[in-house]
């Protein structure tokens, strides 16, 4: 806990996200938007910003565009601008970059969070779309830098959120929404740590209670979810330090250092650029036609929001088991498809949840979670929890089949019957396993006769453990209640 | 010096493609007679003219030859087959220097050819070189070169305007019977009309950007050169027309404006804007003008009093938007990817402040400030905003003239070709040159400037046709009917070509 008084201070925060989106080509050329080619392979006149050169928009980039506004429930404004920011860096070719500025595609819109089971709604000021910068290289000679013009031009969303984010938890929540979101519609692969996701937050803190804004400080360099939860959390209290000590606010960027877990000045408001923004001249006005948004929207899929309340409606789930199972769009089909296969949501719920996203991530070890990769297919996730519920197996020794699923193609049925793992039911040898153990303890009977009630788990226990897990549990509680009480 | 007169030099577009259609003169012996008709005129003297700034001799004829082959074949070829063009060398053109007269682009050799290149080349052109001009187009005398000076052909004294100054001596002192420039404030019509040739601006939007170093992108548009209507008009045909990779390409195949070029003056409706020929118009340029309005009533066509008020505000707001965009645009030129790179044993900062100083001239700096003072925080609204503004009440004001006319006549420049170094240290007085020419381009509008006699001094006057959007094909009739009316047949005089005289 840190050495302010918690509670002064209200923390306000406001995010821009810039969201990679996955075209094909660049934004304003032919070129190839995809990663790992060798450096200045996927470029182009164009894109190399040679002289004379023009861009042509991508249409498929104004489509995914127009599928993130909608499914953020943003207006999509049927006329915007293309506008240049100008500034110098060798990772620019043209010494501008094309942007939207005073009039962007999409205004408005929002995302819900669910922080601390509360839901939260915060609000969009705008998506726009703009062309990415390459990048420099200074670690190849040691005399040069170079620079790599592969990621110039591709095709980036920049989503602003209004200053409604109230703390570290939920910044992280709002950026895990997003990600969810342009996953789910395939338009981004989400991936902070390539950098295909970035996002900039700004921070300020105000008295609780007081509407007004107070000076805020822009934090860069965040390549994590967790990133971006220290980071503001460090800035929050850094901020709330200053402010107890009577001290001002400097209006400035800073970087985030996840090594030290500090941020750290880049730049003050006095350094910052004049970036000249104006129309661009070499492309006209961009027009989204009204059918393009209805044939955008017709094809939209079912959201994150829509699908977690029916999740909750539909299959009785709590709304936070809904919200884990709608994180990925591959991850709530699973679930449906092995609720398809095996009706028992709830059941099925809770093995998704556990065991095979355990699995899952397992099975991505140090790399992203990717629910297009779940290892056991949902029909046979259904095919083993219905031998659960006809009561073959126990859920125990469902677990066992189920890691012996991961390895094999086998049926659920054929390994337990292999394996001889079958629930035993017959009450012969249930009996005899129950003798055993009671005749064997004679002094915790006792105990149990003389009041030790909780003593019958520790009797079940026992008697699961000699039949290797295999007794029917319920069988064995009926059955050791008579016994005992004799 | 009449040895220099070669009868094939004389020939126009038209008349050399249907020559070479008819097989009765090569294109390699055409090619080589201009080629000639220049080495001899263009360089080697002091008082050379000085057009082009890289003749490409070997690759011209190559070209010819090939054209030759194709000719040879009998089979109908494009329009251009086998006629020697040259370009303002603001044109991108795979394998050969582009420069835009700049020390920044010196020794760039670009790897791809612009659109109108392309087409040039497939309709059969022979690209024979590339042409002077004002540093990245930015200027009206092609005195802000850096590359060197071109002198007028009728009087070598003289300038020959700018910035398509190459492209205009070059044509009238006969070295090519036609080349393109392009035209952002007149710097096609403005040396067409100082230089005694045919100059024309499309449409904005008619012809291709792609592939020609913007100045202005909202402005610039590529034009062609020749020393008649009907051979500019051929050439406008064989450039003009869509492009997918200009997004600013007007939807529209190239219109026909041949086939109603000679459909005379009578019935056309002419208006003339007081505003363009009040305060500052030299008197002869003015009497010619009136003269060839009187011929053109004579002839049929109704003069039309009328009114374009905002004219005057036409430079001022010309000069920030134009600067606005030539400040992003020429952000390019850092040294880092091609070009000139000085200084980056100081980092970065110190690389691209010493490569711009090195690189650009006074002109381009002046320009690059202007704009960036423009567009900056704080002043955009006052300055960039505002010239938006006063550029839509332009385009109005040539609305409602259109809607009581079909062309507007009026002078090209205010005064005839004036003397090299006369106007070097006076900018305002040399942004004046291009007060005439200016509005069209803030209004997207085609025009034209055609030679309307010689002052007393014996240089060009040139008079100045505007017409509204997309109106090309009235705009060359009503070319083609004051060229009959004026009559202009002279010519440079030849020993001033050679540089012998003038002084």
């Amino acid at each position: 806990m840190s050495h302010y008084e918690q509670g002064d201070w209200e923390a306000v925060i406001g995010i821009e996200t810039h969201v990679q989106m996955l075209t094909r080509s660049k934004l304003f050329c032919g070129c190839s938007a995809s990663f790992g080619a060798q450096p200045n392979e996927h470029t182009c006149p164009v894109c190399q910003g040679m002289p004379g050169v023009l861009p042509v928009v991508n249409a498929q980039a104004v489509e995914y565009a127009v599928m993130a506004a909608l499914a953020l429930g943003g207006e999509v404004q049927p006329t915007s601008r293309w506008a240049r920011k100008n500034y110098f860096y060798p990772d620019l070719p043209k010494a501008y970059q094309v942007s939207q500025y005073e009039l962007p595609y999409c205004l408005g819109g929002q995302v819900t969070l669910l922080v601390d089971g509360e839901e939260r709604n915060i609000t969009l000021t705008r998506i726009h779309m703009e062309e990415d910068a390459g990048k420099n290289i200074h670690d190849a000679h040691s005399d040069f830098s170079y620079v790599d013009l592969n990621r110039a031009g591709v095709p980036l969303m920049e989503i602003v959120s209004e200053p409604e984010i109230r703390s570290a938890a939920e910044a992280a929540a709002y950026m895990r929404k997003l990600r969810t979101v342009v996953r789910w519609l395939g338009i981004c692969d989400g991936n902070m740590n390539e950098g295909s996701m970035r996002c900039d937050a700004n921070v300020s803190l105000r008295k609780r209670g007081t509407s007004e804004l107070g000076t805020r400080a822009e934090v860069k360099n965040m390549n994590s979810f967790r990133a971006v939860e220290r980071a503001v959390n460090y800035e929050i209290e850094r901020q709330a330090e200053l402010l107890n000590a009577g001290e001002e606010i400097t209006q400035e960027t800073r970087l985030w250092d996840a090594e030290h877990g500090v941020t750290r000045s880049m730049r003050s408001k006095e350094e910052a650029h004049d970036y000249r923004y104006f129309p661009c001249p070499d492309l006209l006005p961009l027009v989204i036609a009204d059918e393009l948004v209805g044939r955008v929207s017709a094809a939209l899929p079912e959201l994150p929001d829509a699908r977690r309340a029916r999740f909750v409606d539909s299959y009785d789930l709590s709304a936070y088991d809904a919200e884990v199972l709608t994180a990925g769009r591959e991850l709530a089909d699973y679930y449906e498809a092995a609720v398809a296969a095996h009706d028992n949501p709830k059941l099925v719920a809770n093995w998704v949840m556990g065991d095979v996203l355990r699995a899952t991530r397992e099975a991505a070890g140090e790399g992203e979670v990717d629910y297009s990769r779940i290892p056991l297919a949902p029909e046979r996730l259904g095919a083993l929890l219905a031998l659960i519920d006809d009561g073959s197996i126990s859920g125990k020794i469902a677990k066992t089949v189920f890691e012996r699923m991961l390895t094999g193609s086998d049926d659920p049925a054929d390994i337990v019957e292999r394996e001889g793992l079958a629930q035993v039911s017959d009450s012969g040898q249930l009996e005899a396993w129950i003798a055993e153990v009671v005749d064997g303890n004679p002094d915790k009977v006792e105990d149990y006769r003389g009041g030790r009630d909780k003593l019958l788990g520790w009797f079940v226990g026992q008697v699961m453990q000699l039949s290797r897990g295999q007794a029917n549990p319920g069988e064995v509680n009926r059955l050791l209640r008579e016994r005992l009480a004799g | 010096m009449s040895e220099l007169t070669d009868e094939l030099t004389d020939l126009g577009v038209t008349q050399a493609s249907q020559r070479l259609a008819a097989r009765d003169v090569s294109s390699e012996e055409l090619t080589r007679a201009f080629l000639e008709r220049t080495l001899a005129l263009d360089q080697g003297t002091s008082q050379a003219i000085g057009a082009y700034l890289e003749l490409s001799a070997e690759s011209a004829l190559d070209q010819a030859r090939a054209a030759d082959a194709l000719l040879a074949n009998g089979d109908p070829t494009a329009p251009l087959t086998g006629v020697p063009i040259a370009l303002k060398d603001i044109f991108i053109t795979r394998d050969m220097a582009t420069t835009c007269a700049s020390r920044i682009l010196a020794g760039f050799k670009p790897r791809f050819d612009g659109t109108v290149v392309a087409r040039l080349r497939e309709a059969g052109a022979v690209i024979t070189g590339k042409l002077n001009m004002d540093e990245f187009a930015m200027g009206s005398s092609t005195e802000n070169s850096a590359l060197g000076t071109t002198r007028n052909p009728w009087n070598h004294a003289c300038v020959p305007g700018g910035s398509s100054g190459g492209s205009a001596a070059a044509v009238a002192a006969r070295m090519v019977p036609g080349s393109f420039g392009t035209d952002t404030g007149g710097s096609i019509r403005q040396p067409a009309a100082l230089c005694g040739v045919v100059g024309m601006k499309p449409t904005y939007g008619r012809v291709s950007r792609y592939g020609v170093i913007a100045f202005a992108s909202s402005l610039d548009q590529v034009g062609p050169l020749a020393n008649s209507v009907e051979d500019t008009a051929l050439l406008f045909e064989a450039v003009a027309g869509h492009d997918p990779r200009d997004s600013t390409s007007i939807p529209q195949p190239a219109p026909d404006c041949r086939g109603s070029l000679h459909d005379g003056a009578k019935g056309l409706r002419v208006g003339v804007p007081g505003e363009y020929f009040g305060e500052g118009l030299d008197p002869e340029v003015e009497k010619s003008l009136r003269a060839l309005l009187a011929a053109l009533e004579r002839e049929g066509a109704s003069l039309v009093e009328v009114e374009l008020p905002h004219t005057e505000y036409a430079v001022a707001t010309y000069y920030i938007v134009a600067t606005a965009e030539a400040s992003s645009n020429l952000g390019r030129y850092d040294g880092v990817r091609y070009g000139l790179r000085e200084g980056e044993d100081g980092g970065l900062t110190n690389m691209y402040g010493a490569s711009r100083d090195a690189g650009f001239g006074a002109e381009v700096k002046r320009r690059i400030v202007l704009g960036s003072y423009a567009l900056s925080a704080g002043y955009y609204d006052a300055y960039y905003l505002k010239a938006m503004k006063v550029r839509t009440l332009i385009r109005r004001d040539f609305d409602q003239a259109f809607e009581n006319c079909d062309v507007l006549l009026t002078p090209t420049s205010p005064d005839t070709a004036f003397e090299l170094g006369s106007r070097t240290d006076d900018p305002l007085k040399m942004y004046l040159s291009d007060v005439l020419t200016i509005p069209c381009n803030l209004a997207g509008l085609p025009g034209l400037s055609l030679p309307c006699g010689l002052d007393s001094k014996g240089l060009p006057i040139g008079a100045q046709l505007l017409a509204p959007p997309l109106a090309e094909p009235l705009l060359f009739r009503a070319a083609r009917a004051c060229e009959e009316l004026v009559g202009f047949d002279q010519r440079p005089p030849e020993q001033d070509l050679a540089g012998g005289a003038g002084k």
